[in-house]
C-alpha cells in the first residue's frame, strides 16, 4: 500500500473511531431536553432606523463596544462609521480597493479594519486628525474574509488562502498561523474568554483553536456545503454555523457535535450571516433571500422575521448590549430593529 | 512562530499527514453527555431571557435607537 492509501486509511479510522465517540455520549436531543420550555413569543422587531449613505452593496458591519457607533463596509470603496443613535455618519474613511468582503473595529474604538479581493487587511486609526492608515497586514495568499481585533495590537484574519491568523499590529507581522481548513476560511468568532476562537469554511467544516498555541482543538461536521457564519453562544460552551446548504447547526463543544438544526423544508435560501440575541435565546439568521429569519434557539421553531430589504441581507449584529440588531444589505442600506 | 507552514511547499502526503494527526488529537477529547450539555445550555439561556431586550421588548423612553423627532429636549 502507498503511503497516501496508508494515512488515508489511519485518517479515516481515527473518523470512525471520533463518530463512535460522539454517538456513544448522544442520549438526548436538544428538543428533548427543551420540550418543557414554554415557547419563545411571537417576535415583531420594528424597523427603528434606516441608515442611508452607501452607494453599493454592504458586505460587513461591526457594532464598536460601546454599543452606539457601527462600522460598515461596502463595495462603493468605503468604509463609513455611524453613530446609531442619531443615524448621522462620523467618519468615512476611503478604501484603496473597493473589493472589500469584510470589516470590524477594535474594542476601543480607535481602530478598524477591512479587508477583501486585495488579500489585505488594512488597519485604519479613525481618531487621528483625519483617518490614517497605519498597518497593512499583507501574508495571506486568499481574499480575507473575516477579521476580529483582539485588542489594539492584535488581530485575527479569515482568508481565502484556507487559513487564519493572529497578527502583530505593533511589528505588522503574522504570530501565529492556524492550519487545518482544505476550504477557503470564511467567517471566525472569538469565544467570550478570548483563550479560543472558531472558524467556518468552505469545506463544510468548523474548527475550534487554541488562539496562542496555533492548534486545532475540534472539527465540527455536518453541513454539506460551505459555512458563511459563525458565532459563540454567551456561555461559550455552544457555537452555530449558517450555510450555504440553507441550514443553521448549533455545536455543543463539550459533547463535540452538533445538537441541534435549524431548517425549513420552504427554505432554499443559503444562510450568509448569523448573530444572537443577549441571552442567546433567539438566533437572527440573514439569508440570500432578502430575509432575516428569527429562530429560537432552544426549540429550533421560526419566531419572526425581519423583512424590509431590497436584496441580499448580507451581515447583521447585535450590540453588546443586547439593545438592538442591524441587518446590512446588498441594497446598500442598513436597518436597525428592535 | 507557532503554526506557520508554507503552504506552497506542502505537497500532498504533507497534506494527508496533517489531517491524520489532526484526528490523532481528536480522538483524544473526552466528551460529556449531550443531556447534561444540553440541560446546561438550556439552563443558561433562560437564566438571561428576562433580561434579554430582543425577547422581552423595550419601552419606548428607554429604547435609544427610537426615531428621533424634531425639537429638544432640555435636561
Amino acid at each position: 500500500m502507498g503511503e497516501m492509501d496508508t494515512l488515508k486509511k489511519e485518517a479515516d479510522g481515527l473518523k470512525t473511531q471520533i463518530e463512535t465517540a460522539r454517538k456513544a455520549v448522544n442520549d438526548t436531543t436538544m428538543a428533548a431536553v427543551a420540550s418543557g420550555v414554554a415557547a419563545a413569543p411571537r417576535i415583531q422587531l420594528k424597523n427603528r432606523k434606516t441608515l442611508k449613505g452607501h452607494l453599493a452593496k454592504i458586505y460587513g458591519l461591526h457594532w464598536s463596544a460601546d454599543n452606539r457607533h457601527m462600522v460598515s463596509a461596502s463595495q462603493d470603496g468605503k468604509l463609513l462609521i455611524w453613530d446609531t443613535y442619531t443615524g448621522n455618519k462620523v467618519y468615512a474613511v476611503p478604501l484603496k480597493s473597493s473589493w472589500v468582503m469584510s470589516c470590524s473595529m477594535a474594542p476601543s474604538g480607535n481602530l478598524v479594519a477591512s479587508g477583501g479581493l486585495d488579500n489585505m487587511c488594512t488597519i485604519v486609526n479613525i481618531k487621528a486628525a483625519s483617518p490614517k492608515t497605519i498597518r497593512e497586514l499583507d501574508a495571506h495568499e486568499g481574499y480575507l474574509s473575516h477579521s476580529r481585533f483582539l485588542n489594539d495590537s492584535e488581530i485575527l484574519t479569515a482568508s481565502g488562502d484556507t487559513t487564519c491568523c493572529l497578527w502583530d499590529l505593533e511589528t505588522g507581522k503574522q504570530k501565529v498561523v492556524y492550519k487545518s481548513h482544505v476550504g477557503d476560511c470564511m467567517c471566525l468568532a472569538m469565544s467570550p474568554d478570548q483563550n479560543t476562537f472558531i472558524s467556518g469554511a468552505c469545506d463544510s467544516s468548523a474548527k475550534l483553536w487554541d488562539i496562542r498555541d496555533g492548534g486545532c482543538k475540534q472539527t465540527f461536521i455536518g453541513h454539506t456545503s460551505d459555512i458563511n457564519a459563525i458565532a459563540f453562544f454567551p456561555s461559550g460552551t455552544a457555537i452555530i454555523t449558517g450555510s450555504d446548504d440553507c441550514t443553521l447547526k448549533m455545536y455543543d463543544l463539550r459533547a463535540d457535535q452538533e445538537v441541534n438544526g435549524y431548517q425549513d423544508a420552504a427554505l432554499n435560501a443559503g444562510v450568509t450571516s448569523v448573530s444572537l440575541s443577549s441571552s442567546g435565546r433567539l438566533v437572527f439568521a440573514g439569508y440570500d433571500n432578502f430575509n432575516c429569519n428569527i429562530w429560537d434557539s432552544l426549540k429550533a421553531e421560526k419566531v419572526g422575521v425581519l423583512s424590509g430589504h431590497d436584496n441580499r441581507v448580507s451581515c447583521i449584529g447585535v450590540p453588546d448590549d443586547g439593545l438592538g440588531i442591524c441587518t446590512g444589505s446588498w441594497d446598500s442600506f442598513l436597518k436597525i430593529w428592535n | 512562530m507557532p503554526g506557520v507552514i508554507n503552504m506552497d511547499e506542502l505537497t500532498d502526503v504533507d497534506k494527508a499527514k496533517m489531517e491524520r494527526d489532526q484526528k490523532k488529537i481528536e480522538v483524544k477529547l473526552e466528551r460529556w453527555l449531550t443531556s447534561k450539555c444540553c440541560t446546561e445550555f438550556m439552563e443558561a439561556v433562560q437564566a438571561g431571557v428576562e433580561d434579554d431586550t430582543l425577547v422581552k421588548g423595550i419601552a419606548e423612553d428607554k429604547n435609544p435607537f427610537k426615531e428621533l423627532k424634531g425639537g429638544c429636549v432640555v435636561c
